[in-house]
Protein backbone atom coordinates (compact mmCIF):
# COMPACT_ATOMS: atom_id res chain seq x y z
CA UNK A 1 0.00 0.00 0.00
CA UNK A 2 1.72 3.37 -0.62
CA UNK A 3 1.05 6.86 0.64
CA UNK A 4 -0.46 8.24 -2.80
CA UNK A 5 -3.42 10.27 -3.73
CA UNK A 6 -5.13 9.23 -6.66
CA UNK A 7 -7.96 12.02 -7.83
CA UNK A 8 -10.16 10.76 -10.78
CA UNK A 9 -10.71 13.40 -12.93
CA UNK A 10 -13.99 14.78 -14.28
CA UNK A 11 -13.65 15.32 -18.05
CA UNK A 12 -16.51 17.58 -19.56
CA UNK A 13 -16.42 19.02 -23.48
CA UNK A 14 -12.56 17.72 -23.93
CA UNK A 15 -11.42 19.47 -20.00
CA UNK A 16 -11.06 18.48 -16.56
CA UNK A 17 -14.20 20.29 -14.61
CA UNK A 18 -12.79 22.76 -12.12
CA UNK A 19 -13.73 19.92 -9.46
CA UNK A 20 -11.05 18.01 -10.60
CA UNK A 21 -8.11 20.87 -10.19
CA UNK A 22 -9.79 21.49 -6.10
CA UNK A 23 -9.10 17.65 -5.67
CA UNK A 24 -5.53 17.93 -6.75
CA UNK A 25 -5.41 21.37 -4.59
CA UNK A 26 -6.87 19.09 -1.69
CA UNK A 27 -5.16 16.18 -2.67
CA UNK A 28 -1.67 17.59 -2.69
CA UNK A 29 -2.07 18.70 0.88
CA UNK A 30 -3.43 15.40 2.09
CA UNK A 31 -0.65 13.44 -0.12
CA UNK A 32 2.24 15.58 1.57
CA UNK A 33 1.01 15.00 5.24
CA UNK A 34 0.51 11.20 4.23
CA UNK A 35 4.17 11.33 2.71
CA UNK A 36 2.83 10.54 -0.96
CA UNK A 37 2.22 12.20 -3.98
CA UNK A 38 -0.77 13.10 -6.16
CA UNK A 39 -1.28 11.48 -9.17
CA UNK A 40 -4.74 11.75 -11.36
CA UNK A 41 -7.04 9.31 -13.70
CA UNK A 42 -8.74 10.35 -16.68
CA UNK A 43 -11.17 8.34 -18.61
CA UNK A 44 -13.21 9.00 -21.46
CA UNK A 45 -12.25 9.14 -25.89
CA UNK A 46 -9.70 11.14 -27.30
CA UNK A 47 -8.75 12.97 -24.05
CA UNK A 48 -4.77 12.93 -24.86
CA UNK A 49 -4.95 17.13 -24.06
CA UNK A 50 -6.36 16.83 -20.38
CA UNK A 51 -2.66 16.03 -19.39
CA UNK A 52 -1.29 19.43 -19.42
CA UNK A 53 -4.01 21.04 -17.56
CA UNK A 54 -3.59 17.85 -14.88
CA UNK A 55 0.22 18.38 -14.53
CA UNK A 56 -0.39 22.16 -14.24
CA UNK A 57 -2.45 21.76 -11.31
CA UNK A 58 -0.23 19.38 -9.61
CA UNK A 59 -0.86 15.42 -11.24
CA UNK A 60 2.60 14.35 -10.79
CA UNK A 61 1.59 11.09 -12.87
CA UNK A 62 -1.71 10.67 -15.51
CA UNK A 63 -3.10 7.50 -15.83
CA UNK A 64 -5.32 7.75 -19.24
CA UNK A 65 -7.82 5.12 -20.25
CA UNK A 66 -8.63 6.18 -23.84
CA UNK A 67 -10.91 3.94 -25.55
CA UNK A 68 -14.25 4.62 -27.36
CA UNK A 69 -16.27 2.32 -24.83
CA UNK A 70 -15.80 4.73 -22.39
CA UNK A 71 -16.64 7.78 -24.59
CA UNK A 72 -19.56 8.29 -22.58
CA UNK A 73 -19.62 7.98 -18.39
CA UNK A 74 -21.36 4.35 -17.55
CA UNK A 75 -21.00 3.06 -14.02
CA UNK A 76 -19.96 -0.55 -14.49
CA UNK A 77 -17.69 0.09 -17.58
CA UNK A 78 -15.57 3.17 -15.72
CA UNK A 79 -16.04 0.90 -12.16
CA UNK A 80 -13.85 -2.05 -13.93
CA UNK A 81 -11.40 0.50 -15.45
CA UNK A 82 -10.54 2.11 -11.99
CA UNK A 83 -10.87 -1.00 -9.91
CA UNK A 84 -8.42 -2.66 -12.26
CA UNK A 85 -6.14 0.53 -11.64
CA UNK A 86 -6.42 1.05 -8.17
CA UNK A 87 -5.79 -2.64 -7.17
CA UNK A 88 -2.75 -2.41 -9.28
CA UNK A 89 -1.33 0.88 -7.72
CA UNK A 90 -2.28 0.52 -3.86
CA UNK A 91 -3.26 4.87 -3.07
CA UNK A 92 -3.76 5.80 0.02
CA UNK A 93 -7.08 7.49 -0.80
CA UNK A 94 -9.25 8.21 -4.09
CA UNK A 95 -10.86 11.28 -4.26
CA UNK A 96 -14.11 11.48 -6.63
CA UNK A 97 -16.07 14.77 -7.35
CA UNK A 98 -19.19 14.99 -5.55
CA UNK A 99 -21.06 15.75 -8.79
CA UNK A 100 -23.83 13.74 -10.61
CA UNK A 101 -21.27 11.67 -12.25
CA UNK A 102 -19.01 11.31 -9.19
CA UNK A 103 -22.07 10.38 -6.82
CA UNK A 104 -23.31 7.41 -9.18
CA UNK A 105 -19.93 6.05 -9.87
CA UNK A 106 -17.96 6.11 -6.21
CA UNK A 107 -20.46 3.53 -4.28
CA UNK A 108 -20.31 0.99 -7.06
CA UNK A 109 -16.49 1.45 -7.06
CA UNK A 110 -16.20 1.50 -3.10
CA UNK A 111 -18.30 -2.13 -3.68
CA UNK A 112 -16.29 -3.13 -5.99
CA UNK A 113 -13.09 -3.12 -3.58
CA UNK A 114 -14.59 -3.58 -0.44
CA UNK A 115 -13.85 -0.98 0.75
CA UNK A 116 -15.74 2.64 3.04
CA UNK A 117 -17.00 5.67 1.56
CA UNK A 118 -17.60 9.20 3.08
CA UNK A 119 -19.36 11.00 0.55
CA UNK A 120 -20.06 14.45 -0.02
CA UNK A 121 -16.78 15.55 2.30
CA UNK A 122 -15.66 19.05 3.54
CA UNK A 123 -13.01 18.53 5.00
CA UNK A 124 -9.62 16.50 5.39
CA UNK A 125 -7.08 16.55 8.33
CA UNK A 126 -4.16 13.52 8.96
CA UNK A 127 -3.96 12.85 12.21
CA UNK A 128 -0.95 10.01 12.83
CA UNK A 129 -1.29 8.70 9.68
CA UNK A 130 -5.00 8.36 9.97
CA UNK A 131 -7.45 10.69 7.78
CA UNK A 132 -9.89 12.31 9.78
CA UNK A 133 -13.07 13.35 7.44
CA UNK A 134 -15.83 15.74 7.61
CA UNK A 135 -18.63 15.37 6.26
CA UNK A 136 -22.48 17.27 6.74
CA UNK A 137 -25.38 14.73 7.77
CA UNK A 138 -28.89 15.74 7.88
CA UNK A 139 -28.22 18.30 5.04
CA UNK A 140 -26.01 20.39 7.04
CA UNK A 141 -28.00 20.80 10.08
CA UNK A 142 -25.08 19.08 11.63
CA UNK A 143 -21.47 18.19 10.96
CA UNK A 144 -20.22 14.50 11.18
CA UNK A 145 -16.23 13.81 11.66
CA UNK A 146 -15.68 10.36 10.38
CA UNK A 147 -12.93 7.59 9.64
CA UNK A 148 -12.83 4.95 7.40
CA UNK A 149 -11.29 2.05 8.68
CA UNK A 150 -9.45 0.18 5.64
CA UNK A 151 -7.17 1.80 2.91
CA UNK A 152 -7.67 2.65 -0.09
CA UNK A 153 -9.78 5.23 1.51
CA UNK A 154 -13.00 6.50 -0.30
CA UNK A 155 -14.46 10.11 -0.64
CA UNK A 156 -16.47 12.26 -2.57
CA UNK A 157 -14.89 15.87 -2.22
CA UNK A 158 -17.52 18.29 -2.60
CA UNK A 159 -17.51 21.25 -5.15
CA UNK A 160 -17.10 24.78 -4.51
CA UNK A 161 -15.13 23.67 -1.10
CA UNK A 162 -11.79 23.44 -1.34
CA UNK A 163 -9.27 25.85 -3.01
CA UNK A 164 -8.09 25.21 -6.97
CA UNK A 165 -4.20 25.60 -6.88
CA UNK A 166 -3.08 28.44 -9.41
CA UNK A 167 -2.07 26.62 -12.82
CA UNK A 168 1.94 26.52 -12.82
CA UNK A 169 2.69 25.58 -16.70
CA UNK A 170 6.00 24.72 -15.86
CA UNK A 171 4.78 21.65 -14.30
CA UNK A 172 5.50 18.14 -15.66
CA UNK A 173 3.88 14.81 -15.46
CA UNK A 174 4.92 11.49 -16.35
CA UNK A 175 1.46 9.67 -18.36
CA UNK A 176 1.32 6.25 -18.44
CA UNK A 177 -1.93 4.37 -21.06
CA UNK A 178 -4.20 1.71 -18.72
CA UNK A 179 -6.18 -0.36 -20.15
CA UNK A 180 -9.91 0.74 -21.06
CA UNK A 181 -11.20 -2.99 -19.84
CA UNK A 182 -14.80 -1.82 -19.36
CA UNK A 183 -16.31 -5.75 -18.91
CA UNK A 184 -19.50 -5.65 -19.59
CA UNK A 185 -21.81 -2.91 -19.77
CA UNK A 186 -25.94 -3.36 -19.10
CA UNK A 187 -27.22 -0.19 -17.92
CA UNK A 188 -26.33 2.46 -21.17
CA UNK A 189 -27.55 6.15 -22.16
CA UNK A 190 -29.78 5.64 -25.33
CA UNK A 191 -30.57 9.55 -25.38
CA UNK A 192 -29.27 12.61 -23.97
CA UNK A 193 -32.43 15.30 -23.72
CA UNK A 194 -30.60 18.52 -23.55
CA UNK A 195 -32.13 21.59 -21.71
CA UNK A 196 -32.50 24.85 -24.21
CA UNK A 197 -29.75 27.11 -23.54
CA UNK A 198 -26.89 27.36 -21.31
CA UNK A 199 -27.62 26.62 -17.62
CA UNK A 200 -24.73 26.66 -14.93
CA UNK A 201 -24.73 23.96 -12.78
CA UNK A 202 -26.16 24.66 -9.01
CA UNK A 203 -23.93 22.90 -6.65
CA UNK A 204 -20.69 24.23 -8.32
CA UNK A 205 -22.03 27.70 -9.28
CA UNK A 206 -20.46 31.20 -7.54
CA UNK A 207 -23.02 32.77 -7.33
CA UNK A 208 -26.98 31.55 -6.84
CA UNK A 209 -30.43 33.47 -6.98
CA UNK A 210 -33.22 31.42 -5.75
CA UNK A 211 -36.86 32.26 -6.09
CA UNK A 212 -39.52 31.05 -3.70
CA UNK A 213 -43.35 31.64 -3.23
CA UNK A 214 -43.04 35.48 -2.67
CA UNK A 215 -42.58 35.45 -6.36
CA UNK A 216 -46.29 34.54 -7.05
CA UNK A 217 -46.49 33.08 -10.15
CA UNK A 218 -44.12 31.10 -12.51
CA UNK A 219 -43.42 34.00 -15.15
CA UNK A 220 -42.58 36.24 -12.59
CA UNK A 221 -39.08 33.80 -12.02
CA UNK A 222 -37.91 35.77 -15.36
CA UNK A 223 -37.07 38.62 -12.89
CA UNK A 224 -34.65 35.89 -11.16
CA UNK A 225 -33.46 34.64 -14.38
CA UNK A 226 -32.41 38.04 -15.58
CA UNK A 227 -30.93 38.78 -12.35
CA UNK A 228 -28.63 35.67 -12.30
CA UNK A 229 -27.67 36.42 -16.07
CA UNK A 230 -25.99 39.57 -15.24
CA UNK A 231 -24.52 37.89 -12.40
CA UNK A 232 -23.37 34.85 -14.43
CA UNK A 233 -25.12 32.91 -11.41
CA UNK A 234 -27.19 29.90 -11.27
CA UNK A 235 -30.78 29.95 -10.53
CA UNK A 236 -32.76 28.20 -7.53
CA UNK A 237 -35.74 27.39 -6.43
CA UNK A 238 -37.23 26.83 -2.84
CA UNK A 239 -39.33 23.64 -1.96
CA UNK A 240 -42.45 25.48 -2.56
CA UNK A 241 -41.97 27.28 -5.42
CA UNK A 242 -40.78 23.55 -7.09
CA UNK A 243 -43.91 21.79 -5.39
CA UNK A 244 -46.34 24.54 -6.80
CA UNK A 245 -44.89 23.46 -10.30
CA UNK A 246 -43.24 26.72 -11.05
CA UNK A 247 -40.02 25.13 -11.48
CA UNK A 248 -38.56 21.91 -11.71
CA UNK A 249 -37.27 19.83 -9.20
CA UNK A 250 -33.83 20.16 -10.47
CA UNK A 251 -33.47 23.43 -9.55
CA UNK A 252 -35.02 22.93 -5.43
CA UNK A 253 -32.10 24.09 -2.83
CA UNK A 254 -32.53 22.46 0.52
CA UNK A 255 -32.92 19.57 1.88
CA UNK A 256 -34.75 17.27 -0.14
CA UNK A 257 -33.19 19.14 -3.46
CA UNK A 258 -29.26 20.05 -3.60
CA UNK A 259 -26.83 21.61 -0.93
CA UNK A 260 -24.61 24.62 -2.36
CA UNK A 261 -22.10 27.07 -0.73
CA UNK A 262 -21.66 29.71 -3.50
CA UNK A 263 -19.48 32.85 -2.80
CA UNK A 264 -23.15 34.57 -3.21
CA UNK A 265 -26.33 33.55 -2.29
CA UNK A 266 -29.50 35.18 -3.11
CA UNK A 267 -33.03 34.71 -1.49
CA UNK A 268 -35.90 36.25 -3.41
CA UNK A 269 -39.43 35.84 -1.67
CA UNK A 270 -38.16 32.56 0.04
CA UNK A 271 -39.16 32.59 4.06
CA UNK A 272 -36.32 30.53 5.33
CA UNK A 273 -37.80 27.03 6.20
CA UNK A 274 -35.55 25.11 8.14
CA UNK A 275 -35.10 22.62 5.49
CA UNK A 276 -34.27 25.28 2.99
CA UNK A 277 -31.45 26.87 5.37
CA UNK A 278 -30.15 23.25 5.70
CA UNK A 279 -29.70 23.87 1.80
CA UNK A 280 -27.72 27.13 1.62
CA UNK A 281 -26.51 28.60 5.21
CA UNK A 282 -23.17 27.72 4.27
CA UNK A 283 -22.84 30.08 1.65
CA UNK A 284 -19.93 32.65 2.22
CA UNK A 285 -22.68 35.99 1.93
CA UNK A 286 -26.40 35.46 2.30
CA UNK A 287 -28.55 38.09 1.05
CA UNK A 288 -32.33 38.34 1.18
CA UNK A 289 -35.45 39.99 -0.04
CA UNK A 290 -38.64 39.37 2.01
CA UNK A 291 -41.66 41.59 2.91
CA UNK A 292 -42.28 39.59 5.75
CA UNK A 293 -39.42 41.40 8.31
CA UNK A 294 -39.79 38.07 10.89
CA UNK A 295 -38.99 35.81 8.36
CA UNK A 296 -36.45 33.28 9.41
CA UNK A 297 -34.22 34.04 6.27
CA UNK A 298 -33.09 37.20 7.73
CA UNK A 299 -31.48 35.13 10.47
CA UNK A 300 -29.01 34.29 8.48
CA UNK A 301 -28.42 37.08 6.21
CA UNK A 302 -25.47 38.93 5.69
CA UNK A 303 -27.74 41.81 3.90
CA UNK A 304 -31.61 41.74 4.20
CA UNK A 305 -33.59 43.78 2.50
CA UNK A 306 -37.40 43.93 3.80
CA UNK A 307 -39.43 45.00 0.62
CA UNK A 308 -41.29 43.53 -1.98
CA UNK A 309 -38.79 41.27 -4.23
CA UNK A 310 -40.80 42.55 -7.63
CA UNK A 311 -39.15 46.54 -6.67
CA UNK A 312 -36.18 45.53 -5.19
CA UNK A 313 -34.86 42.85 -7.83
CA UNK A 314 -35.24 44.68 -11.08
CA UNK A 315 -33.22 47.18 -9.43
CA UNK A 316 -30.52 44.61 -8.37
CA UNK A 317 -30.26 43.69 -11.95
CA UNK A 318 -30.09 47.15 -13.10
CA UNK A 319 -27.20 48.32 -10.42
CA UNK A 320 -25.20 45.23 -11.24
CA UNK A 321 -25.46 46.00 -15.04
CA UNK A 322 -23.91 49.73 -14.56
CA UNK A 323 -21.64 47.97 -12.61
CA UNK A 324 -20.03 45.90 -14.91
CA UNK A 325 -20.62 48.25 -17.77
CA UNK A 326 -18.14 50.62 -15.46
CA UNK A 327 -15.76 47.51 -14.96
CA UNK B 1 -43.62 -8.13 -11.64
CA UNK B 2 -41.97 -8.82 -8.71
CA UNK B 3 -41.23 -5.65 -7.10
CA UNK B 4 -38.95 -5.43 -3.69
CA UNK B 5 -38.47 -1.95 -2.52
CA UNK B 6 -35.79 -0.96 0.31
CA UNK B 7 -37.33 1.54 2.91
CA UNK B 8 -35.79 3.57 5.76
CA UNK B 9 -36.82 4.79 8.88
CA UNK B 10 -35.64 8.42 9.92
CA UNK B 11 -35.93 11.91 11.44
CA UNK B 12 -38.90 13.88 10.05
CA UNK B 13 -36.93 16.49 7.64
CA UNK B 14 -38.89 19.04 10.20
CA UNK B 15 -36.86 17.98 12.63
CA UNK B 16 -33.94 20.45 14.46
CA UNK B 17 -30.80 18.54 15.26
CA UNK B 18 -29.76 18.41 18.54
CA UNK B 19 -26.49 16.95 19.82
CA UNK B 20 -25.41 15.53 23.20
CA UNK B 21 -21.73 13.96 23.96
CA UNK B 22 -20.95 13.89 20.48
CA UNK B 23 -23.86 12.46 19.15
CA UNK B 24 -27.12 13.01 17.02
CA UNK B 25 -29.88 13.52 20.16
CA UNK B 26 -32.77 11.38 19.18
CA UNK B 27 -34.90 11.95 22.07
CA UNK B 28 -37.29 13.95 20.69
CA UNK B 29 -37.16 13.11 17.26
CA UNK B 30 -40.43 11.94 15.32
CA UNK B 31 -39.40 9.55 12.61
CA UNK B 32 -41.43 9.20 8.78
CA UNK B 33 -40.38 7.37 5.88
CA UNK B 34 -37.54 8.50 4.14
CA UNK B 35 -38.95 10.83 1.59
CA UNK B 36 -37.22 9.29 -1.54
CA UNK B 37 -37.78 6.15 -0.67
CA UNK B 38 -41.85 7.26 -0.90
CA UNK B 39 -41.44 8.11 -4.34
CA UNK B 40 -39.86 4.52 -4.45
CA UNK B 41 -43.19 3.29 -3.07
CA UNK B 42 -45.02 5.31 -5.04
CA UNK B 43 -43.29 3.73 -8.19
CA UNK B 44 -43.80 0.59 -7.33
CA UNK B 45 -47.59 0.64 -6.48
CA UNK B 46 -47.79 2.20 -10.77
CA UNK B 47 -46.00 -0.44 -12.46
CA UNK B 48 -48.02 -2.76 -10.29
CA UNK B 49 -51.29 -0.66 -12.06
CA UNK B 50 -49.79 0.07 -15.14
CA UNK B 51 -49.35 -4.17 -15.16
CA UNK B 52 -52.15 -4.78 -14.08
CA UNK B 53 -50.01 -7.20 -12.14
CA UNK B 54 -47.43 -7.90 -9.21
CA UNK B 55 -46.04 -8.03 -5.96
CA UNK B 56 -44.59 -5.51 -3.62
CA UNK B 57 -42.31 -6.59 -0.84
CA UNK B 58 -41.07 -4.07 1.63
CA UNK B 59 -37.54 -4.63 3.11
CA UNK B 60 -36.16 -2.78 5.93
CA UNK B 61 -33.57 -2.53 8.56
CA UNK B 62 -33.18 -0.92 11.96
CA UNK B 63 -34.79 -1.28 15.24
CA UNK B 64 -38.48 -2.19 16.43
CA UNK B 65 -39.53 1.13 14.97
CA UNK B 66 -38.57 0.59 11.78
CA UNK B 67 -42.31 -1.61 11.62
CA UNK B 68 -43.85 1.77 11.45
CA UNK B 69 -42.31 2.74 8.19
CA UNK B 70 -43.17 -0.40 6.86
CA UNK B 71 -47.02 -0.66 7.59
CA UNK B 72 -46.95 2.60 6.29
CA UNK B 73 -46.02 1.10 3.10
CA UNK B 74 -48.60 -1.56 3.75
CA UNK B 75 -51.05 0.77 4.47
CA UNK B 76 -50.59 2.30 0.75
CA UNK B 77 -50.76 -0.83 -0.71
CA UNK B 78 -47.42 -3.07 -0.55
CA UNK B 79 -48.29 -6.80 -0.58
CA UNK B 80 -45.95 -7.63 1.90
CA UNK B 81 -43.29 -6.31 4.22
CA UNK B 82 -40.48 -7.78 5.94
CA UNK B 83 -38.12 -6.88 9.44
CA UNK B 84 -34.49 -7.14 8.92
CA UNK B 85 -33.64 -7.01 12.55
CA UNK B 86 -30.87 -8.45 14.93
CA UNK B 87 -29.06 -7.05 17.58
CA UNK B 88 -25.90 -7.82 15.06
CA UNK B 89 -26.98 -5.32 12.70
CA UNK B 90 -26.66 -2.41 15.17
CA UNK B 91 -24.36 0.58 13.62
CA UNK B 92 -23.98 -1.09 10.17
CA UNK B 93 -22.67 1.34 8.04
CA UNK B 94 -23.74 1.66 4.25
CA UNK B 95 -21.94 -1.20 3.22
CA UNK B 96 -23.21 -3.56 5.49
CA UNK B 97 -26.79 -2.00 5.29
CA UNK B 98 -26.37 -2.84 1.51
CA UNK B 99 -25.46 -6.24 2.57
CA UNK B 100 -28.19 -7.44 4.59
CA UNK B 101 -30.59 -5.57 2.35
CA UNK B 102 -28.53 -7.61 -0.13
CA UNK B 103 -28.73 -11.24 1.27
CA UNK B 104 -32.70 -10.32 2.08
CA UNK B 105 -33.63 -9.30 -1.68
CA UNK B 106 -31.11 -13.01 -2.67
CA UNK B 107 -33.61 -14.79 -0.59
CA UNK B 108 -37.09 -13.38 -2.64
CA UNK B 109 -38.40 -13.53 -6.46
CA UNK B 110 -37.33 -9.95 -7.87
CA UNK B 111 -37.43 -8.64 -11.12
CA UNK B 112 -36.85 -4.74 -9.60
CA UNK B 113 -35.45 -3.31 -7.15
CA UNK B 114 -36.67 0.47 -6.12
CA UNK B 115 -34.37 2.39 -3.35
CA UNK B 116 -34.33 5.79 -2.54
CA UNK B 117 -31.83 8.04 -3.60
CA UNK B 118 -30.49 8.65 -0.29
CA UNK B 119 -31.40 8.58 3.77
CA UNK B 120 -32.30 12.28 4.33
CA UNK B 121 -30.47 11.73 7.53
CA UNK B 122 -26.84 10.49 7.32
CA UNK B 123 -26.86 11.57 3.04
CA UNK B 124 -24.14 8.44 1.86
CA UNK B 125 -26.48 8.00 -1.05
CA UNK B 126 -24.79 5.00 -1.34
CA UNK B 127 -26.90 2.13 0.09
CA UNK B 128 -28.79 1.60 -3.45
CA UNK B 129 -25.83 1.38 -5.63
CA UNK B 130 -23.86 -0.67 -3.35
CA UNK B 131 -26.71 -3.47 -3.20
CA UNK B 132 -26.69 -3.47 -7.19
CA UNK B 133 -23.07 -4.28 -6.77
CA UNK B 134 -23.81 -6.76 -4.30
CA UNK B 135 -26.08 -8.77 -6.45
CA UNK B 136 -24.10 -8.09 -9.07
CA UNK B 137 -27.09 -6.05 -11.10
CA UNK B 138 -27.23 -3.09 -13.23
CA UNK B 139 -28.23 0.04 -11.52
CA UNK B 140 -29.53 3.67 -12.52
CA UNK B 141 -29.57 6.10 -9.61
CA UNK B 142 -31.13 9.52 -9.36
CA UNK B 143 -34.25 8.22 -11.52
CA UNK B 144 -36.84 11.11 -12.62
CA UNK B 145 -39.22 8.82 -15.15
CA UNK B 146 -39.51 5.26 -15.07
CA UNK B 147 -40.92 2.87 -18.12
CA UNK B 148 -40.95 -1.05 -18.10
CA UNK B 149 -40.80 -2.30 -21.84
CA UNK B 150 -43.28 -4.18 -23.19
CA UNK B 151 -41.60 -7.68 -23.15
CA UNK B 152 -41.36 -6.78 -19.55
CA UNK B 153 -37.44 -7.15 -19.79
CA UNK B 154 -35.75 -4.07 -19.44
CA UNK B 155 -36.28 -0.44 -18.25
CA UNK B 156 -35.87 3.05 -19.79
CA UNK B 157 -34.96 5.48 -16.84
CA UNK B 158 -34.56 9.11 -17.18
CA UNK B 159 -31.92 10.67 -14.28
CA UNK B 160 -30.64 14.38 -14.01
CA UNK B 161 -27.75 14.83 -15.47
CA UNK B 162 -25.85 18.74 -15.52
CA UNK B 163 -27.31 20.47 -18.41
CA UNK B 164 -30.38 18.17 -19.07
CA UNK B 165 -31.85 15.25 -18.24
CA UNK B 166 -30.64 11.02 -20.13
CA UNK B 167 -32.81 8.29 -20.69
CA UNK B 168 -30.38 5.11 -19.58
CA UNK B 169 -31.43 1.63 -21.05
CA UNK B 170 -31.07 -1.40 -18.47
CA UNK B 171 -32.21 -5.08 -18.64
CA UNK B 172 -34.00 -6.54 -15.74
CA UNK B 173 -33.85 -7.33 -12.86
CA UNK B 174 -31.96 -3.77 -11.88
CA UNK B 175 -31.97 -1.45 -9.33
CA UNK B 176 -33.36 2.10 -9.76
CA UNK B 177 -32.76 4.75 -6.99
CA UNK B 178 -35.85 7.46 -7.13
CA UNK B 179 -35.47 11.00 -6.99
CA UNK B 180 -38.24 13.27 -6.23
CA UNK B 181 -40.01 14.41 -9.40
CA UNK B 182 -40.42 10.60 -10.17
CA UNK B 183 -43.83 10.70 -9.29
CA UNK B 184 -46.29 12.18 -6.54
CA UNK B 185 -47.01 10.18 -3.93
CA UNK B 186 -50.55 9.54 -2.85
CA UNK B 187 -51.26 9.35 0.92
CA UNK B 188 -52.83 6.09 2.89
CA UNK B 189 -56.27 5.83 2.92
CA UNK B 190 -58.22 5.27 6.31
CA UNK B 191 -58.85 1.57 5.46
CA UNK B 192 -55.76 1.06 4.43
CA UNK B 193 -54.13 2.63 7.93
CA UNK B 194 -56.82 0.59 9.50
CA UNK B 195 -56.12 -2.75 7.96
CA UNK B 196 -52.19 -2.42 8.85
CA UNK B 197 -52.85 -1.49 12.35
CA UNK B 198 -52.84 -5.08 13.71
CA UNK B 199 -50.71 -6.41 11.09
CA UNK B 200 -47.85 -8.71 12.10
CA UNK B 201 -44.71 -8.43 10.04
CA UNK B 202 -42.12 -11.02 9.96
CA UNK B 203 -38.49 -10.87 10.81
CA UNK B 204 -35.75 -12.35 9.53
CA UNK B 205 -32.21 -12.41 11.79
CA UNK B 206 -28.65 -12.57 10.71
CA UNK B 207 -28.84 -16.73 10.74
CA UNK B 208 -32.04 -16.14 8.16
CA UNK B 209 -30.47 -13.90 6.10
CA UNK B 210 -26.60 -15.77 6.38
CA UNK B 211 -25.11 -12.49 7.39
CA UNK B 212 -22.31 -13.92 9.37
CA UNK B 213 -21.88 -11.65 12.79
CA UNK B 214 -18.50 -10.23 11.98
CA UNK B 215 -20.17 -8.78 8.30
CA UNK B 216 -22.26 -6.14 9.93
CA UNK B 217 -23.12 -3.93 12.85
CA UNK B 218 -20.58 -1.46 14.31
CA UNK B 219 -17.77 -3.84 14.44
CA UNK B 220 -17.54 -4.51 10.68
CA UNK B 221 -17.80 -0.83 9.73
CA UNK B 222 -15.61 0.04 7.13
CA UNK B 223 -16.32 3.50 7.95
CA UNK B 224 -17.46 4.99 11.84
CA UNK B 225 -18.65 8.09 12.93
CA UNK B 226 -16.03 9.61 15.58
CA UNK B 227 -18.23 12.67 16.55
CA UNK B 228 -21.25 14.86 15.44
CA UNK B 229 -21.14 18.84 16.25
CA UNK B 230 -23.52 21.51 15.04
CA UNK B 231 -22.17 23.79 12.81
CA UNK B 232 -21.24 27.64 13.87
CA UNK B 233 -24.98 29.56 13.70
CA UNK B 234 -24.75 32.34 11.71
CA UNK B 235 -25.69 36.02 12.97
CA UNK B 236 -28.03 38.52 11.16
CA UNK B 237 -26.15 40.94 9.35
CA UNK B 238 -27.37 44.26 8.50
CA UNK B 239 -30.97 45.39 7.45
CA UNK B 240 -32.31 47.79 5.34
CA UNK B 241 -36.21 48.44 5.42
CA UNK B 242 -36.41 52.15 3.90
CA UNK B 243 -37.03 52.43 0.56
CA UNK B 244 -37.06 49.45 -1.60
CA UNK B 245 -34.99 51.24 -4.47
CA UNK B 246 -32.51 52.75 -2.30
CA UNK B 247 -31.92 49.52 -0.34
CA UNK B 248 -31.58 47.67 -3.28
CA UNK B 249 -28.52 49.96 -4.54
CA UNK B 250 -26.76 50.08 -1.26
CA UNK B 251 -26.79 46.33 -0.82
CA UNK B 252 -25.38 46.00 -4.46
CA UNK B 253 -22.79 48.59 -3.42
CA UNK B 254 -21.75 46.70 -0.20
CA UNK B 255 -21.78 43.58 -2.56
CA UNK B 256 -19.00 44.96 -4.65
CA UNK B 257 -17.26 46.95 -2.22
CA UNK B 258 -17.11 44.43 0.84
CA UNK B 259 -18.02 41.23 -0.32
CA UNK B 260 -15.96 41.99 -3.53
CA UNK B 261 -18.47 40.25 -5.80
CA UNK B 262 -18.03 41.15 -9.72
Amino acid sequence: MSNDVLVVAEIRDGAPKKITFEMLGEGARIAEQLGGSVHAVALGHGISEVASPLAHHGAKKIYLADDPALEHYTAEGYTSVLAHLIKDMQPALVLLGATTTGKDLAPRLAARLAVGLASDCTGFAVENGQLRITRPIYAGKAIATVEETQKPYMVTARPNVFAAPEPDTSLKATTETIPGDTGEIRAKVVEMIKEAGERVELTEADIVVSGGRGLKAPENFAMIEELAKVLGAAVGASRAAVDAGWKDHSYQVGQTGKVVTPTLYIACGISGAIQHLAGMKTSKYIVAVNKDPDAPIFKVADYGIVADVFRVVPVLTEEFKKMKAEG
Amino acid sequence: MNIVICVKQVPDTETKIKVKDGQVDHAETKYVVNPYDEYAIEEGLRIRERLGEGKITLVSTGPERVKDALKSGLALGADEAIHLVDEAFEGSDPYATALILSKAVAKLDYDIILCGKQGVDEDHAQVGIILAELLDLPHVSVVTKLEISEDRQAVVAHREVEGGHEAVQAPLPSVITAQKGLNEPRYASIKGIMAVKKKVIPEWNATELGVEKNQAGAMAAKMTFLEVTLPPERTAGQVFAEDPVQDAIKVAHLLRDEAKIL
